[in-house]
């Protein structure tokens, strides 16, 4: 009896060991992100793994397709592509990639780094700077690449860390047939925030069912809030978020009362969708994939990508898209010079400093990044293209919308390449979304300035 | 002679063994428990980042991450908020109401008790991942709730949006209440029926019977339940992340929620670690009060 007890407590101290050793053995197998290289012996392969974000489609993802197809023709017999994706919303795909970039363990070969993170990861060290790589390469130096995007991948310290290969533009999408039911013209140009603002009203009065105007106002659509909707119109007042010349962020200004007077005006007068909609992290695909399609919503201001969503393969497909939708520019405040405005982000493939294959994976994205398999990317996703030729092939111009996409980039402006930014735009969106909630522009100006000076600092902040 | 030789041998033995067989769960206890522990204590003083300048280099900061986080005025708001959540949900919610379940199922028949038990222990074995996800359709716009108040001729509500906090408590309840009904029953089938028969005999009311007998029999099990779903609930996140992300607004941010969006969302760790100290130090705070009045 009394040894079977003490058999009893051998076993069970033997297993909780195993249990300790079983833990740390497993945190040592290769994660699904690591390099590896193949089947030893002489064939071995070298193993190029590629991390981007899957948002939850998997195999039928544009890039995930697209990726297929560029490794399948790979004329480099000795290397193999290796999708490793990343399935996350998009705010939690900036941390898991900062995360497997961390350890040679977990790091891929390639990685797309949205220009917004890029700088950041660039300043943590995670990324190898290019340079010495692109002065090699013909194509970044004899002017494929629009010379503007080249700024969104390069990082504070001025070297560049990326190659892009698509970008976006915002504006003004609306709802042509809304348009004419309300009397409103249906190739619509407006010239200031007013106009805007009074073809909402218009069509609140004549069609009371419609949503006029979706901006995304909370924070739980995050990077959206700070840039579809505030640094659109904040850019759009002619002020801007961070001072170039004196290295500061602006904490207050007219500008910021007049872009957040924009937002109250739209939620005061009822012209914006109900806040339950909106404030949610499900808003911008509930403008774009039902409100939108569904001829629920007039004006929404967004992305180029959104037109992504209504191709055959897209997430809800809409064939007649082309003829309903128009896409105006976003004006300035009150119609000053440039005219409209519009803000330009983007993705670069980007190798980790982890990254133990880097001339293969630079060799790599050469390929994938070149004329046609830019522009293959390009056309399957609904981006726009950051390459010259691209932009003047007609199999890119025929897309609807392409070009007028891609000529608003001409007064394109890109958020302020500062390590900080992610930080403040959280402060920003709590901001928006006070306003839209109710509290006075005022209120939510010196809320934000107070919150934005304990993130950089009191000498990085400036009034205007 | 020869028991006392036994006697002499049997403590020296035993000094050695029960060390030998506490070592597998000391150690677990060191590199699972204690060990993340001092590391997150050590990280709350440093610059620790995601991503960032502060990434590349280390740097110790002080008392850097507590003074900004008092300064914060939403970790304020993230306070009062954990403590409305778990007074609204755990203190109140799942401990009454459990008790109020086991209370009325004493003393019914076994086929009445097996199928209340199954049904309030669905919400218990429910993942809590799951249980959000039910919840978000019962209370979204297009949700269960208001399709049935709408069919009675009500107006729809925007639950998730109007009284945020509301929703997330009562899905705790919802998801939490039977465990504090199994510890209630067991308790309650402890309280010897003589004693209950005795005072019926000299007239007691049910009411009496039940503040001077059952009461202060089954005390210690009520603290001992207290402080088990109070640090069930104190670390609750993906009930609340999935339901509301903590919003709108700050409303239904409490401290776990904020942690993570210091942490992951704004990539600051230092910070999130010294949050998610601060969040121990409720929890233990907590825990010696139910002890002190356990022991009153």
């Amino acid at each position: 009896m009394k040894g079977g007890k003490r058999g009893l407590m051998l076993i069970s101290s033997a297993l909780s060991l195993s249990l300790l050793f079983g833990c740390a053995g497993g945190g040592q197998s290769s994660e699904p992100g690591s390099p590896e290289t193949g089947e030893a012996g002489e064939n071995a392969k070298t193993v190029i793994s590629v991390t981007f974000r899957d948002d939850g489609i998997g195999e039928n993802g544009a890039f995930y397709k697209w990726l297929k197809e560029v490794s399948a023709s790979y004329p480099n017999p000795d290397v193999e592509i290796k999708p490793t994706p990343i399935q996350a919303s998009e705010g939690d795909y900036f941390a898991k990639v900062a995360l497997a970039l961390k350890s040679t363990e977990t790091a891929p070969d390639i990685v797309t780094e949205d220009t917004f993170i890029l700088n950041s990861d660039a300043s943590a060290g995670y990324l190898e700077p290019l340079d010495d790589r692109l002065q090699d390469w013909e194509d970044w130096n004899n002017g494929s690449f629009i010379e503007a995007m080249k700024k969104g991948v390069t990082a504070s310290d001025g070297k560049v860390y990326g190659v892009p290969y698509n970008t976006d533009s915002r504006g003004l999408w609306y709802n042509k047939e809304i348009f004419k039911q309300v009397g409103l013209p249906e190739d619509w140009q407006p010239k200031s925030w007013e106009e805007v603002l009074n073809a909402a009203r218009t069509i609140k009065e004549q069609a009371p069912d419609i949503v006029p105007i979706w901006m995304n106002m909370g924070k739980a659509t995050g990077e959206a809030t700070s840039m579809q909707t505030y640094e659109m119109l904040l850019y759009g007042t002619g002020e801007r978020l961070y001072d170039d010349a004196s290295g500061k962020w602006i904490i207050k200004s007219q500008g910021i009362l007049d872009a957040l007077g924009f937002v109250e005006t739209v939620n005061k007068e009822g012209l914006g969708p109900p806040l339950s909609k909106v404030l949610n992290g499900q808003a911008g695909n509930t403008a774009s994939r039902e409100y939108l399609p569904q001829g629920k919503l007039a004006i929404s201001l967004d992305g180029s990508w959104i037109t992504g969503n209504y191709l055959e393969t897209g997430a809800a497909p809409w064939p007649e898209y082309k003829d309903v939708l128009g896409f105006a520019p976003m004006p300035t405040s009150e119609g000053q010079p440039p005219g409209s405005i519009t803000l330009a982000g983007g993705w670069a493939l980007s190798i980790p400093s982890n990254s133990k294959n880097k001339d293969e994976a630079w060799e790599f994205i050469k390929y994938a990044l070149n004329k046609d398999n830019t522009q293959k990317l390009v056309t399957s996703s609904g981006n726009i293209t950051v390459r010259t030729d691209v932009a003047k092939d007609p199999g890119y111009t025929q897309m609807p919308f392409n070009e007028i996409a891609t000529a608003y980039l001409q007064n394109a402006d890109f958020r302020p390449s500062q390590e900080k930014y992610p930080e403040v735009s959280t402060q920003i969106q709590t901001m928006v979304e006070a306003v839209a909630t109710g509290t006075s522009p005022q209120d939510a100006m010196n809320k934000y300035a107070q919150d934005v000076t304990r993130i950089v600092g009191a000498d990085n902040v400036v009034e205007k | 002679m020869s028991s006392l030789t036994i006697g002499s041998q049997k403590p020296k033995r035993s000094t050695y063994t029960w060390l030998f067989f506490l070592l597998p769960s000391v150690a677990i206890m060191l590199v699972f428990f204690i060990y993340p522990i001092l590391l997150t204590f050590f990280y709350s003083f440093t610059n620790l980042a995601l991503t960032g300048e502060a990434a590349r280099e280390l740097k110790f900061v002080g008392l850097d991450n507590y003074a900004r986080m008092f300064q914060d005025p939403t970790v304020k708001v993230s306070i009062w908020n954990t403590l409305v959540f778990l007074i609204g949900s755990a203190v109140i919610g799942q401990q009454v109401l459990g008790f109020l379940i086991a209370l009325l199922m004493k003393q019914r028949n076994r086929t009445f008790r097996r199928v209340i038990g199954t049904i309030v222990l669905a919400g218990w074995v429910t993942p809590e991942i799951v249980c959000a996800l039910c919840l978000y359709s019962f209370f979204g716009d297009d949700g269960t709730l208001n399709a049935i108040i709408t069919s009675f001729g009500f107006s729809e509500v925007t639950w998730l949006f109007t009284v945020p906090m509301l929703t997330v408590i009562l899905a705790n309840i919802w998801h939490g209440t039977a465990f504090s009904m199994m510890v209630f029953q067991a308790a309650l089938d402890d309280v010897p029926s003589e004693i209950e028969e005795a005072a019926v005999v000299d007239g007691a009311s049910k009411w009496k019977i039940f503040t001077s007998i059952i009461i202060p029999y089954i005390k210690g099990s009520i603290t001992t339940n207290a402080m088990l779903v109070t640090l069930q609930t104190l670390g609750v996140f993906g009930l609340i992340y999935a339901m509301t992300g903590g919003g709108p607004g700050n409303s239904t941010m409490t401290l776990p929620i904020f942690m993570y969006n210091q942490a992951f969302v704004n990539y600051q760790l230092g910070y999130g670690t010294a949050i998610s100290l601060l969040l121990l130090l409720i929890g233990i705070v907590l825990s010696l009060l139910y002890i002190r009045s356990m022991k009153e």
